[in-house]
């Protein structure tokens, strides 16, 4: 079968959600697609309250955003297919699609990429002992499935998924008995890291993960100092009683369908390595396809929804639902809000690297 | 603060990155929190003439960085986001900033409303000496 829609987006997380709604709200036609059961990305495991102003939502906990966004898309008649696979892209915008193990083409006038991201890995003697995990699976497990994956806890990794998925882990019932950095300074938010530091979770700076060890399952986790270049310090070894290991050490965006589509991609290591070079307007070099979100470079859920209302107005600007001074008006009310939530000495980074994403895309488009 | 008289519970601010943020400030009834600066990314400060020690803040601030402190009661007002909630009256270990047992105290008051959604604001009592170094509490299990 083949479905013909104006607009198809793949992802029904934090972007790809706003995106709908944008376009919805405008009338457009919209079809989102998600591999998931339920829909909502990451957003349902956010238990925590988001920072921000309050035109960001500021103190709202994260899940809370899904509910409004799914109750907003039932209310527009957004048509979201999930357990739906999209398995291809292909020319003159059409996607591949399994939908209740059939295949179907998929027809858009425009597609919007908001797949997200994808765990880094992190290899070690031991790596692959059940109990090893991303700190994103464990906070499934809990948050989504109500299954506590361990009961003594290593987290590798001190960015702010490490110190909030810790602190869930604390608050689901889990000991987190050690906090591993191999920088000498807490990667996340201060404000993250003393919640866990008033809990007594113990924070290893400067060290690494050397191995996981048990019989079948981790039983030990050694974890040593390491020194210049991340060299692991001989003799600094510790030996920490755990059942599982946690891996926070950064995302990176999943660009497997991207790459079918023959977009251009540019390395930003701030943006979590490979990212689709693209417009400030989110167009990828394929025009025609958008992105949003982490798979746009990772950054936060709070971002990801701005972004998928950037990749929505433009959207339905060029196809003529948006007239041109209305899409300008509610761009700069996005950009406004966008660029509130990149400052400090964290999102300042991310302001930078997302700059120079669009600089390298405005020096493509000129060539 | 030094040389001043401060007289009934003030909010202790205890934000020391510039993150863009400012719940804080919305959330103040009595407008005694502001940010130091233009930006939403300013530290924010408190105007103590102003505050009543309401505790609201505490339960607003996303990153559980705000408490109320009562010098001459001592008492210190806590985010608390853990189950079972503790039950006024109940007798609990005060810990410090990086979780160590400090004394002992009482819960002398929980304030909740839907709004703090699923923060508790815990008011615990101890010896006024240690006022500024608690920051937290744990239930004391039975039996340990």
């Amino acid at each position: 079968m083949i479905y013909n829609t104006q607009v198809a987006i793949i992802g029904a997380g934090p972007a790809g959600l706003s995106a709908a709604i944008e376009i919805a709200k405008d009338g457009g036609q919209v079809m989102v697609f998600d591999e998931n059961d339920r829909p909502g990305g990451q957003l349902f495991k956010q238990i925590h309250k988001f920072f921000g102003s309050e035109h960001h939502g500021a103190g709202i906990r994260g899940f809370r955003f899904g509910e409004k966004m799914l109750e907003d898309c039932r209310n527009l008649g957004v048509d979201i297919r999930l357990n739906t696979v999209v398995y291809g892209m292909f020319p003159d915008n059409e996607l591949g699609i399994v939908e209740n193990g059939k295949s179907h083409t998929v027809k858009a006038e425009r597609i919007i990429v908001a797949t997200g991201a994808t765990e880094k890995p992190l290899a070690f003697p031991g790596w692959d002992l059940p109990g090893v995990m991303g700190a994103g699976a464990a906070q499934t497990m809990m948050n989504i499935n109500r299954v506590q994956p361990g009961n003594r806890i290593v987290m590798i990794g001190s960015g702010n998924v490490g110190l909030v998925v810790s602190y869930q882990l604390l608050q689901a019932g889990m000991d987190v008995v050690a906090l591993v950095e191999g920088l000498p300074k807490v990667n996340g938010y201060d404000v993250h890291a003393n919640k866990l530091k008033r809990q007594g979770v113990p924070f290893y700076m400067s060290h690494t993960i050397v191995e996981a060890k048990g019989n079948g399952k981790v039983e030990e986790v050694v974890i040593a100092e390491v020194g210049p270049r991340f060299a692991v310090k001989e003799g600094t070894e510790k030996v920490i009683k755990a059942d599982t290991v946690c891996l926070a050490v950064g995302l990176m965006p999943s660009l497997e369908l991207l790459r079918m589509s023959g977009a251009a991609f540019t390395h930003i290591p701030a943006m979590g390595g490979y990212v689709p070079m693209h417009s400030k307007n989110m167009q990828t070099t394929n025009s025609g396809i958008y992105v949003a979100g982490d798979v746009a470079g990772i950054e936060e859920a709070s971002t990801a929804m701005e972004e998928g209302k950037l990749a929505g107005i433009a959207v339905c600007k060029e196809l003529g639902i948006l007239d041109e001074a209305d899409a300008l008006k509610r761009e700069a009310e996005v950009n406004e809000r966008i660029s509130e939530l990149r400052i400090g000495s964290h999102g300042e980074k991310r302001r930078e690297a997302k700059d120079e994403i669009i600089r390298r895309y405005d020096s493509w488009k000129e060539k | 603060m030094e040389g001043k008289v401060i007289i009934g519970p003030k909010a202790v601010i205890e934000c020391t990155e510039d993150i863009p943020c400012n719940p804080c400030m919305t959330c103040c009834a009595k407008h005694a929190i502001s940010l130091d600066g233009d930006s939403i990314n300013s530290l924010p400060v408190l105007d103590d003439e102003k505050c009543n020690g309401c505790g609201i803040c505490v339960a607003s601030c996303p990153g559980m960085a705000i408490f109320v402190v009562d010098v001459n009661e001592g008492t210190v007002a806590l985010p608390y986001e853990f189950i079972p909630i503790p039950e006024e009256g109940q007798e609990i270990d005060a810990t410090d900033r990086q979780g160590k047992f400090v004394c002992k105290g009482i819960v002398q008051k929980i304030m909740y409303t839907d709004k703090f959604d699923h923060t508790n604001v815990v008011t615990i009592k101890i010896p006024k000496e240690y006022v500024n170094d608690v920051r937290g509490m744990k239930i004391i299990k039975e039996g340990v």
